[in-house]
């Protein structure tokens, strides 16, 4: 065994080649007369490895652009000056398409696609750095849905990304796990940031101003991978969210009321803690239950084991949005105290019988109100609204989330 | 354009040595030309080669109005195997063949009959590879196209009206994201239910290109065929037409809707369905299907709609199937409400 080792060590020394992979290329791409064409063909011609560049100017692109193959980075010259344009697009629901692992896009942007900026599917190791995806019509219900949206992936890192105009999420992550969302912006969307059906997530040091509702963190039924838990936003400012909304109705953010700074449903150990939470007409903070029926006996509507601390609040509560808000606001003293929290602590399962809410709501700032709901279902028009105790002992935090080394030095080049 | 198939096989004569080159289709590199696999007699890609076979589903995907000739090649003496659900086993060497044409008048479909693009899927050892080879504009040659492209095409539709469309070619990666199912791609039509005529697997095993066939077969309904079942015909063409992507495994795995025809969860066939990334798609409805009531379900509209962002499939076609929604439309009316 030990000869054998030492026989394959010198193989590998006397041929070092064939020990390492192929030497990373640089494919380079310029604008011209075929965009489609030649960026497509630089996507499928990539090996393992490569860099995609994409000179500085504007690519007209007419259908949607893809990658699948594994360890390829694109890169552009920079988010004004490497544009992927949308605009003439015919087919395809999204501008740009990952579907293969450790991936890293950056320094570009994408206008106007018809569908989603760009999404990675069933990705490991996916990182969307230093990016512009925006609509550049304004808010309209028609612009895209999401701007960045890796869904079903796993290790996403979202860093210096900005979005505007999405008519759902700027940034959006669905059903995935291990995820940083940081120092990006979003502004002018329905919602700024949204983490749905995800689990072990870090949102931090973003901005999220202009949009209907600024942070959200929901979970759904009916889906693969439910069950929404440990995510914490922190050191973010979610300032004046107060955009009417404009997503296309039957769209769960379609029912954030305007006004929304942060956004909780049904989740478990969410952490909202040292953010600067202001000027957002509505809710400051809003804890809810999914408030639909529904039939999947798997789900759990509540949200619980949440924490609220540490956030400073100014000028939140003055119109709220959201169906007799403003007579809650009246009622108490005018402006709503910055965090709601419905008050749903259990819910009846399609099953049958009833279930209790497995952790409480902590609010360690505030001040704090609860609309006292009780059940999953009742609505908000039914609310006997109450001021919440401050909580003095909070629950621990989930664990910092820490993405492989290589993903993070790949993305810090 | 079967008629002509026919004709010129008797004109070939009777069991010619096979001419299909298997060392080509196996090695790792595509031909530049579709001719260098040598599947057809012809260089118009008209007469299949000895062995190349054609056959039929009962649902086939809609595209844009093609005509779709479809055929097998078989590596001599290696058959496929029978499964109940799911594709066919197909052997190393195996290919699929799947040409797009257009006749110039749909009433008059074996005249003036245009391919567009001839679709292979291979089966390499490593398993099934994608390849898409695009006809010239006089139909002497075709040559491999990576990166697609989109194509003019004019017809007259089977009711006497001018059509013209910006026929897609997919692109390879487009080609994969539909062939697809968690980490291998895989051929979508030749089912043992989807090929289930009545005949024609019997006629497979008879002439020893299927082992394994049982007496009793499953069987997915035609979607045309007035005589059967409005659910059944509209759920086939649903599974056809969505359902490998709308799939536990497929590129839509992640929305929830599995439109299987033997899907048995209400919610996950879109039943009171709410969309989870629709976007736009929504079309201001709140669910997929709601009973009873077509223009308030979110899987029509999409169907009718040719616009990128909100139409299913996202491509594959780029204009509406009227027949195909038809259907559906009188499905989700005869759903209980």
């Amino acid at each position: 065994m030990k000869a054998f080792a030492l026989s394959l060590a010198a193989t590998m020394l006397a041929t070092p080649m064939l020990a390492m992979p192929l030497a990373a290329r640089t494919i380079m791409v310029a604008p011209g007369a075929s965009d489609q064409e030649t960026l497509q063909t630089a996507l499928i011609d990539a090996k393992p490895g490569d860099t995609v560049r994409l000179a500085a100017g504007r690519y007209a692109l007419v259908d949607g652009v893809s990658l699948d193959v594994a360890g390829v980075t694109i890169s552009g010259a920079g988010p004004g000056k490497t544009i992927l344009d949308f605009t003439g697009q015919k087919g395809e629901g999204e501008g740009l398409l990952i579907t293969s692992n450790n991936v890293v896009i950056r320094d570009l942007a994408v206008e106007n696609a018809k569908g989603n900026g760009i999404k990675s599917k069933g990705s490991d190791g996916i990182s969307f750095v230093n990016l512009r995806v925006e609509w550049t019509g304004g808010p309209k219900s028609t612009n895209g849905a999401y701007g960045v949206y890796p869904v079903s992936s796993k290790h996403v890192l979202i860093d210096k990304v900005f979005v505007k105009g999405a008519s759902d999420a700027g940034i959006y992550v669905g059903q995935s796990q291990q995820i940083i969302v940081r120092n990006s912006r979003a502004e002018g969307n329905v919602a700024g940031i949204e983490i749905e059906n995800s689990y072990d997530a870090d949102v931090h040091h973003n901005v999220a101003t202009g949009n209907t509702g600024g942070l959200l963190v929901f979970d759904l039924p009916d889906l693969p991978q439910q069950g929404g838990h440990a995510i914490r936003l922190f050191r973010n400012k979610i300032i004046a969210n107060n955009h009417p909304n404009f997503a296309a109705p039957g769209n769960i953010v379609a029912s954030v009321p305007p006004g929304t700074g942060v956004m909780v449903m049904a989740n478990r150990d969410v952490h909202v803690f040292d953010n600067d939470i202001k000027d957002n007409a509505g809710n400051g903070v809003m804890i809810v239950a999914y408030q639909s029926a529904f039939t999947d006996k798997s789900y759990n509507p509540l949200a619980r084991a949440i924490a609220v601390h540490g956030n400073r609040y100014a000028g939140n509560g003055g119109k709220p949005g959201f169906p007799g808000g403003a007579e809650i606001a009246g009622a108490m003293g005018g402006a709503l105290p910055p965090v709601m929290w419905d008050g749903v602590i259990g819910y009846a399962p399609p099953t049958g019988g009833e279930r209790a809410a497995d952790g409480g709501v902590v609010i360690g700032d505030g001040p704090a109100f609860t609309l006292g709901l009780v059940m999953q279902g009742v609505p908000t028009t039914a609310a006997r609204p109450a001021l919440l105790a401050t909580a003095t002992a909070l629950p621990l935090l989930p664990p910092r989330i820490v993405l492989p080394a290589a993903q993070e030095a790949r993305a810090a080049r | 354009m079967k008629r002509l198939v026919a004709a010129a096989l008797l004109a070939l004569g009777a069991a010619p040595a096979p001419t299909v080159n298997t060392a080509r289709l196996l090695a790792a590199d595509a031909a530049p030309r579709l001719a260098d696999y040598g599947l057809f007699a012809d260089a118009e890609g008209r007469v299949p080669a000895p062995g190349v076979t054609l056959y039929t589903l009962n649902t086939p995907l809609f595209s844009d109005y093609a005509e779709k000739f479809r055929y097998v090649w078989l590596p001599p003496g290696k058959p496929a195997t029978y499964t109940a659900t799911g594709v066919l086993e197909f052997p190393v060497g195996a290919v699929i063949v799947k040409t797009f044409a257009y006749p110039a008048d749909f009433r008059a479909p074996d005249k003036d009959v245009r391919l567009v693009e001839t679709r292979l899927l291979v089966r390499r050892a490593s398993g099934w590879v994608p390849l898409s080879y695009v006809w010239n504009a006089a139909g002497t040659d075709a040559v491999l196209q990576r990166a697609g492209v989109r194509l003019p095409v004019q017809f007259i539709d089977a009711r006497g009206a001018a059509r013209a469309l910006d026929y897609a070619v997919p692109n390879t990666n487009q080609c994969k994201q539909c062939h697809q199912q968690g980490t291998i791609a895989t051929p979508i039509g030749p089912t043992a239910a989807n090929m289930n005529d009545g005949a024609q697997l019997q006629r497979w095993a008879a002439a020893g290109r299927l082992t394994g066939l049982p007496d009793t077969l499953p069987r997915l309904a035609r979607w045309d065929d007035a005589a059967e079942p409005v659910a059944a015909r509209a759920r086939a063409y649903l599974e056809v037409n969505c359902g490998h992507c709308h799939s536990r495994a497929g590129f839509a795995s992640n929305s929830g809707l599995y439109l299987q025809a033997d899907e048995p969860v209400p919610a996950h066939q879109g039943i009171n369905k709410r969309p989870v990334a629709a976007g736009r798609g929504s079309g201001g409805r709140s669910f997929s299907i709601v009973p009873g009531q077509p223009d308030a379900s979110i899987l029509l509209h999409r169907m009718q709609s040719s616009e990128p962002g909100v139409m299913m499939p996202q491509f594959g076609r780029t204009v509406a199937h009227d027949e195909g929604v038809a259907l559906v439309r009188a499905y989700i009316e005869s759903l209980p409400n």
